[in-house]
């Protein structure tokens, strides 16, 4: 290695450390500065002081959207829809996985193509929406975890990792007599559970995530998720009905109650963040390889 | 054996196939549900949506009264005042996605795998890819907060500076360049993922060999980085050129306001205004179903192409 090369390696190095090292601060900053303002006080908030650390320090906004009984309602509502739909989502989708990762099952082909053309060919929104109605599913659970409840992307990445089974395995069992239910049960799904973890966080962050289902067939507010919920007050701009009891201005109040409402719903993912992501890296790069 | 793989390499015969299918009767009773589900929630409202584009069909009336129109929805799109805007719309927000946010994850990947320390690579990543597990409701409630005019960060920023503060969501000349630094920011960890894990099966002996024959960095790059995540990159591409006319409504509905409608009305913005909230069923399915249609053709072209091209393909 000659002396010219390692200085331009060195420099190199130090420009992509400051690039890694920014990277970092502009995806982490923004949650940094909403925990800030949340526990700011508003006047500091309004005059552009807060950065990083709260100013006037102050856990009223907190205290508000805490005693703001629509909250938890939508937050147990998020659990409740997270729990129940992502049951429902593995369900299916180990229930369409599965044959389609026999050799033996007739029809592999053209079901395979049942599971992919939706990838390729959306159906709209509207026409979905018209059936969910038709069939009465308004205002109900079902409409939250019904339409969603298999995703072809997950099917396919799902029937890879049941193809990985060794098949020896299966068969001995086969040639014993066990149905194939139980072979599912009983040797498929129990090699399988990080795959399933893998595939039930998918749907798991996808149904915490969502409001676009609640926005349309949810009517009544003591049904609505989190999202909406934070969408009411932080977008639509409805902190009125979160401030019951203040006594300055109400408008400064309203923003840091937005900061305390974002932190409030975005805290779960935060939290667990670190010790799931690891599933979804394998998730994404096994999506990677089928395409 | 035989009776388990019996319609496997055999010429067709009902007899055998029927013997296999009760004997993995099992297999079909599973698959049921899932059969269902796709008819119900997927092919319905598929053949569903050229039903009622293609009749005058009112939802009092239900399908069977309604009659048939043709093309005659779809005339009415191309001729609607708001037509080109939407494809404009919905192409400039796309293109700017392709130029920057595709790139963006894969000068990340090659940037991460220049990184000798393993520990900080990966510290560098589970961070960068956090954004992507952010709901867009909150991505859409920073936007508002950060950017809001009176208090927003970014507006306290520029008075900091000495600067005028603008209401950048109410301006229509800034909507595209929001999106798309939105864009970079929530997709860049995650699209990288898939480019690192490509880099993972590079056999090290290939660079080893290139730096005996005297090759530099850039060299290694380009001799044996690149071509190792290029077909990675044609897939990554082909998928994204099949959604060319499809700008997500979730953010958009969420951040826009008529103010901004020049810039920011998307075509499957335009489907849920018309559709869900002014009830026009007929004509914005069949606005949906233009956009669908050009999707499939596009992504159907572009698969060909590249397979031409590079021997890689999505199917």
């Amino acid at each position: 290695m000659g002396g010219r090369r390692s200085v331009g390696r060195t420099v190199f190095n130090v420009c992509n450390a400051v690039f890694m090292v920014l990277l970092c601060v502009m995806t982490l900053y923004p949650f940094l500065f909403i925990l800030a303002a949340s526990f700011s006080s508003p006047l500091f908030i309004s005059q552009g002081k807060v950065g990083m650390v709260p100013l006037g320090f102050t856990t009223t906004a907190y205290h508000m959207v805490f005693e703001y009984p629509m909250i938890w309602r939508a937050y147990f509502n998020t659990v409740f829809y997270t729990l129940f739909g992502t049951a429902i989502n593995i369900l299916l989708t180990v229930l369409a996985a599965y044959p389609l990762s026999r050799k033996s099952f007739l029809g592999r082909r053209f079901f395979s193509l049942m599971v992919f053309v939706p990838i390729v060919f959306t159906s709209g929104l509207i026409p979905s929406f018209l059936v969910v109605n038709g069939l009465g599913l308004r205002n109900t659970v079902w409409a939250m975890v019904l339409p969603g409840a298999i995703t072809s992307f997950n099917v396919i990445l799902m029937r890879t990792f049941f193809e990985e089974i060794p098949v020896a395995l299966e068969e001995s069992a086969r040639i014993d007599g066990a149905s194939h239910s139980a072979v599912l049960f009983r040797i498929v799904l129990p090699l399988s559970i990080p795959s399933i973890a893998t595939v039930g966080l998918f749907y798991a962050v996808g149904h915490w995530n969502s409001f676009f289902p609640a926005l349309l067939y949810l009517r009544d507010p003591e049904m609505h998720p989190i999202q909406i919920v934070l969408r009411n007050i932080v977008i639509m701009n409805q902190t009125e009905m979160v401030m019951q009891s203040v006594e300055s201005d109400r408008a400064q109040v309203g923003e840091t109650i937005k900061y305390a409402t974002i932190m409030v719903a975005t805290l779960p993912i935060l939290a667990v963040y670190p010790f799931i992501q690891k599933y979804f890296v394998k998730g994404a790069m096994l999506g990677s390889v089928k395409g | 054996m035989a009776k388990l793989h019996a319609s496997n390499n055999q010429v067709f015969s009902w007899r055998k196939a029927w013997t296999s299918v009760r004997s993995e009767y099992h297999l079909y009773l599973m698959f049921l549900p899932v059969v269902a589900y796709y008819a119900i929630f997927r092919y319905v409202p598929m053949v569903g949506s050229f039903a009622i584009g293609l009749t005058d069909y009112d939802i009092f009336k239900g399908f069977l009264a309604s009659s048939f129109i043709g093309l005659s929805n779809f005339k009415d799109f191309l001729n609607d005042i708001y037509f080109w805007r939407l494809i404009r719309n919905t192409l400039a927000i796309n293109l700017l996605n392709l130029l920057f946010a595709f790139p963006a994850p894969i000068v990340l990947a090659l940037l991460l795998n220049e990184i000798p320390l393993r520990r900080v690579k990966n510290v560098v990543q589970t961070i960068s890819y956090l954004p992507h597990f952010v709901s867009t409701v909150i991505i859409a409630s920073m936007l508002i907060t950060f950017l809001s005019p009176s208090t927003g960060l970014v507006n306290n920023l520029i008075a900091g500076l000495g600067g005028q503060r603008v209401a950048f969501l109410l301006r229509p000349g800034y909507f595209w360049g929001i999106m798309t630094l939105e864009a970079v920011w929530q997709g860049i960890g995650w699209g990288a993922i898939i480019y690192l894990a490509a880099l993972t099966g590079v056999n090290p002996e290939l660079y080893e060999a290139a730096v005996m024959d005297g090759s530099g960095r850039w060299g290694l790059v380009w001799h044996i980085t690149l071509p190792a995540i290029l077909p990675t990159i044609v897939v990554m591409l082909l998928l994204r050129i099949g959604h060319l006319l499809e700008v997500g409504y979730e953010l958009v509905i969420l951040i826009y306001n008529p103010s901004i409608y020049s810039t920011s009305d998307v075509i499957s913005s335009y489907v849920y205004r018309r559709g869900i909230l002014e009830a026009d069923y007929s004509y914005s399915t069949a606005v949906g179903l233009f956009q669908s249609v050009i999707g499939l053709l596009l992504v159907v072209g572009a698969n060909r192409l590249a397979k031409r091209l590079t021997q890689v393909g999505i199917w």
